[in-house]
């Protein structure tokens, strides 16, 4: 992560994020850059609490929480649309990372990965029924509006792509950090073999508590902003479990574990969805874009099944740790093992 | 010489099977003891339950005087007793340096969140490294190592948290007898810095060879102990390995 190359991408990377919608002003362009931007925030996010290898299905419920937090502030404190709301947006994580303290603390008391899948997934159904039925509050199926600001035009969508944007860049940052600090070789030690990292001092409950925590955060900002883009929000289209598939999918495509995954995975869904949806909508049939992803995601699975970033990365590995490992058993006396080739394959 | 390790009265029903039936017996500080006895007769239950993995249903466990029987396993380790695992578990996907890292020794969540491994913490797990002679593997998956490199990083790993006492279960197992060799005179030169071993062996020559004490289990309880020439000497023994 050092080398200078990788700043180097990083900054050509930046910078062309900078000027994309300036070069391509149309209002489709700045929206699949804002969506795809929104999900590189939330893809990097999940990925935190990723590190441990538990797998959420329902982050969507931060998302919710974030959206709903800047709808109902803005409404009740009738405030005006305008560069102020982006501040709310932030205590839409804040709220996000409040509320994933009770969820995480009941659903990271299993073990087993797939009772922590169904109970995540359990969090998304259970939020949207009660944003159906809290109506004093939600307003119910009738959903919240968020008070809008007045730019016009293909300005419009300006401002929400780069929130997107300081979104994403902060939280990749924070993902980087995290993954480069002890705390991060904890929860990938959790990841790896749980009892032993417990053996070795891991605090594993506080580990995997925070993560999920500090992965909720951006998720529930990611959830406000969306809200402000989108001006109106309902249960269903906050709590959906597709906001799920989405993140999940973006990070299992880029490669699960890394910095660069999400990023890479979100950039490739995300354009890929918005287009499908811009070029297959009048075509009558709804659903061409997760058909079409079904198939991308089936084809990845098969060929690279660690994601694409890891699967590149293990490629020009793969000979030199081979190498290392047989000179190493050459040099140290008796260091082959007894117990056939036990994976230095 | 007086007791690092108490074992008194501990008991560890799973369903029908009595695991563990009121065993006692204790480890002197510094000495190297191992615990033998047929398959089945407690040894693994028995120190899953010293390390914190396994409650017992009775009994107690002291570790320098201070009960830890209720305690979690991250909890032993910062006290000072470390283990490893009768099948050698590394983390795969880290490498052998970051394997040496996870191991925290004491530090707090907000503080490991906060930095980077420091470059004493590096130096220190490269010395460790280079004390079980696997520094050259630094940057390799531990997943890629073999068995005996393994079991090898396995115990540079436990000692970054300085364990006043290791618990190794079956070190010589599934190795070759050069690399048993190897672990053997990494363990007695621990021993000499001070280290206390309560060492689960089926390899009778490593355990004859390397042990102060030999404590003899059957069925859930200690039936022997003693120096290595009495135990084998000890008709009890006999009787428990040959099922008389």
């Amino acid at each position: 992560m050092k080398r200078p190359s990788t700043w180097l991408i990083a900054a050509v990377a930046l910078l062309a994020a900078l000027v994309y919608p300036f070069v391509f002003s149309s209002t489709e362009a700045t929206t699949i850059g804002f969506f795809a931007l929104l999900y590189v925030g939330l893809a990097a996010s999940w990925n935190i609490n990723g590190y441990t290898g538990y797998i959420s299905l329902g982050h969507s419920a931060f998302f919710g929480i974030g959206a709903y937090t800047i709808a109902l502030f803005a409404t009740r404190l009738g405030l005006q649309g305008g560069y102020g709301l982006f501040a709310v947006a932030l205590l839409g994580g804040l709220v996000a990372g409040v509320a994933a303290l009770p969820l995480g603390f009941i659903a990271l008391r299993v073990r087993t990965m797939h009772s922590f899948v169904i109970i995540t997934i359990a969090y998304v159904m259970m939020l949207q029924l009660l944003a159906y039925n809290l109506e004093s509050i939600t307003n119910g199926p009738n959903g919240l509006g968020v008070p809008q600001p007045a730019w016009s035009g293909a300005f419009f969508n300006i401002p929400f792509y780069f929130a997107a944007l300081v979104l994403a860049v902060g939280t990749v940052l924070l993902s980087a950090w995290i993954r480069g600090s002890r705390f991060g070789l904890g929860l990938m030690a959790i990841r790896d073999d749980e009892d032993k990292a417990a053996g070795v001092g891991v605090d594993t409950w506080k580990y995997k508590l925070t993560a999920y925590v500090i992965s909720a955060i951006p998720i529930g900002i990611g959830g406000a902003v969306y809200a402000y883009f989108a001006s109106y929000i309902y249960p269903q289209t906050v709590f959906d479990p597709t906001i799920d598939l989405g993140i999940v999918l973006s990070v299992f495509l880029g490669g699960t574990g890394t910095i660069l995954g999400p990023i890479v995975g979100a950039l490739i869904i995300q354009p890929a969805q918005q287009l499908l949806t811009l070029y297959t909508g009048n075509l009558g049939t709804a659903g061409w874009d997760l058909l079409l992803l079904g198939a991308l995601f089936l084809v990845v699975i098969l060929l690279m099944p660690s994601g694409i970033v890891p699967s590149l990365v293990e490629r020009a590995r793969r000979t030199s740790v081979r190498e290392a490992v047989t000179k190493a058993d050459e040099t140290t006396p008796g260091a082959q093992t007894a117990v056939g080739g036990n994976g230095t394959s | 010489m007086n007791a690092v390790l108490e074992i008194q009265g501990v008991s560890k029903r799973f369903g029908g099977v009595q695991a563990l039936a009121a065993c006692s017996f204790s480890v002197e500080e510094g000495s190297i003891t191992s615990l033998i006895g047929p398959n089945g007769s407690g040894k693994t239950t028995l120190f899953n339950t010293v390390t914190g993995y396994v409650p017992p249903d009775e009994g107690e466990v002291r570790l320098r005087g201070e009960a830890i029987e209720r305690l979690s396993p991250d909890r032993i380790y910062g006290r000072g007793l470390g283990r490893t695992f009768q099948q050698v578990r590394v983390f795969p996907r880290l490498t052998v340096l970051e394997n040496v890292l996870v191991a925290t020794s004491r530090s707090s969540l907000l503080h490991a969140a906060l930095r980077r491994p420091r470059r004493s913490e590096r130096d220190q797990a490269m010395a460790l490294l280079e004390f079980v002679r696997i520094a050259r593997l630094r940057d390799v998956p531990a997943g890629s190592l073999s068995f005996g490199q393994r079991k090898l990083l396995e115990i540079a790993t436990i000692l970054v948290g300085e364990p006043k006492v290791l618990l190794l279960d079956e070190p010589a197992g599934g190795i070759n007898p050069t690399m048993t060799v190897q672990i053997g005179d990494r363990i007695r030169e621990l021993n000499r810095r001070g280290i206390t071993f309560l060492v689960v062996e089926h390899n009778m020559e490593f355990v004859m060879s390397m042990s102060d004490r030999v404590v003899v289990m059957a069925r859930g309880k200690v039936i022997a102990e003693g120096a290595p020439g009495e135990v084998r000497e000890n008709p009890k023994v006999l009787e428990a390995y040959l099922g008389a």
